[in-house]
């Protein structure tokens, strides 16, 4: 699962940066925006199968690729 | 018959109904019945004698909480099944539809006291449980969060799963006394705001509007986006205000808009909590279905598409007129380009920190601001 979402991540901020370094801001480094944000929940959705409902995070919750693997992987759980 | 935040007998009654909630707040009792309370009394006196308002206003809580009632269990039953939520979502917004074609129909439909602000608040329900975030639904809490009278006019839109935290939420005695002293401020402020200011600048408005040529229209524009920010800022700070005696956070509506760095800044400034729903319950949405379904090609794009059907869509919302759709078009076309500029552009991102890129920016920013309030104004198609 870990690497799967690595995968989408990079993909989305079209930056590998992102798998090397689990604790890098993505908001402060311009990798993220609102609509990149859209889109990775989009895509964990429809690849992962995970629902992460948009206006039940905070930006704070998805800021580095550890607290969005460890968000998705909770949600996964849940389900 | 009342006006909400609007005239003497108002505020003589809201300081009356403000005692006893404060009395409740630093005594640390629960809040919840007596803010229904208090909402039914105001609202009962803004709706006033009409049988026409009062029949639609009944009709309207029964539709909406029925509806409510019924996703809520149906979604718990069935899953998260697009078509089912299409219809229920459809069905919460058909009231709002009906009293915004009214003015084209022979007969007034749902023309009651803060319809459109009251959809807003019961769709982002149908959306949140559709989610899967909302999952019970107390009718009496439901009703305590759609009546609040503080709000229930001209908003700020709060949102259900916040409210109900305040409503239910115990608030130690220091932290309520500060709350409530901060909404007195606001009150004040507010007050302030609309009644002296307000006014000065709507002198303004009427003192260029019988003027011709382009600098009195330039004077008009700028009188009246003055007008419409001390106007519209003061109500939203006593609603605030007045909201925080009872306990309850409503969201700010204004920050500070006339510092706005760029268009997509002045719409995290700008009547807030309008666009911020819009952000959360359209752009987005929309963002990501055309996203699956590739409509638009790359992420630009559709950002840009998102935009414009985004502000549209608000525009509409405003009222079926000529110039607010347009309003609302001139905007999102606004943000498409902010968003192409500040994605393509070398030199943006050259000189985006350079304090001379940041004053004309922001100068740019407000004309093209004021040239806004002055397509909604109407006044360029008298």
């Amino acid at each position: 699962m870990k690497e799967k979402i690595l995968d989408l991540l990079a993909e989305i901020c079209e930056d590998d940066v992102v798998k090397e370094d689990l604790t890098i801001d993505l908001f402060e480094e311009e990798l993220l925006d609102s609509l990149a944000v859209a889109q990775l929940l989009m895509e964990a959705e429809d690849r992962l199968g995970v629902v992460v409902p948009l206006t039940g995070i905070e930006r704070e919750d998805i800021s580095t690729p550890e607290k969005i693997i460890a968000l998705i992987e909770q949600k996964a759980s849940e389900a | 018959m009342i006006t909400l935040f609007g005239d003497f007998s108002f505020f003589l009654l809201l300081a009356l109904l403000l005692i006893p909630a404060f009395v409740l707040g630093y005594l640390e009792k629960p809040r919840r019945y007596y803010i229904l309370f208090a909402s039914i009394v105001f609202d009962a006196l803004a709706i006033g004698g009409d049988a026409r308002h009062i029949f639609f206003f009944v009709l309207y809580m029964v539709w909406e909480i029925v509806l409510l009632r019924l996703y809520v269990s149906v979604r718990q039953k069935r899953g998260r099944e697009g078509h089912i939520y299409a219809v229920f979502l459809i069905l919460c917004i058909l009231p709002l539809a009906l009293s915004k074609i009214s003015g084209f129909l022979p007969i007034g439909l749902f023309q009651i006291l803060g319809i459109s602000y009251l959809t807003f608040k019961a769709a982002q329900i149908i959306i949140e449980t559709y989610d899967g975030l909302i999952k019970e639904l107390s009718v009496l809490d439901t009703l305590n969060f759609l009546l609040f009278f503080p709000c229930i006019s001209s908003g700020p839109i709060d949102r259900s799963r916040r409210y109900e935290e305040d409503l239910k939420g115990a608030i130690p005695r220091a932290e309520y006394l500060e709350l409530a002293g901060d909404g007195l401020f606001k009150l004040m402020l507010g007050l302030l705001y609309k009644v002296v200011l307000a006014s000065l600048c709507y002198k303004g408005v009427q003192l260029f509007e019988e003027s011709l040529g382009f600098s009195a229209l330039v004077g008009y524009a700028y009188a009246y986006g003055l007008y419409m920010f001390f106007d519209f800022a003061g109500y939203s700070l006593m609603a605030v205000g007045a909201s925080q005696f009872f306990g309850i956070r409503t969201p700010a509506n204004f920050d500070k808009p006339f510092l706005s760095k760029d268009i997509k800044d002045f719409w995290d400034r700008w009547h807030i909590s309008l666009s911020h729903w819009f952000r959360d319950f359209l752009f987005s949405r929309f963002v990501m279905q055309s996203m699956r379904h590739k409509w638009f090609g790359d992420r630009l794009k559709t950002a840009c598409a998102g935009f414009i059907v985004d502000m549209f869509v608000m525009g509409i919302w405003h009222g079926i007129t000529p110039y607010y759709i347009l309003y609302g078009l001139y905007h999102g076309v606004l943000l498409a380009l902010t968003e192409v500029w500040q994605k393509k552009s070398k030199f943006y991102k050259k000189h985006k920190k350079d304090k001379w890129y940041r004053v004309l920016s922001w100068a740019l920013t407000m004309q093209l601001v004021m040239f806004g309030f002055l397509l909604f104004s109407g006044k360029l198609f008298m």
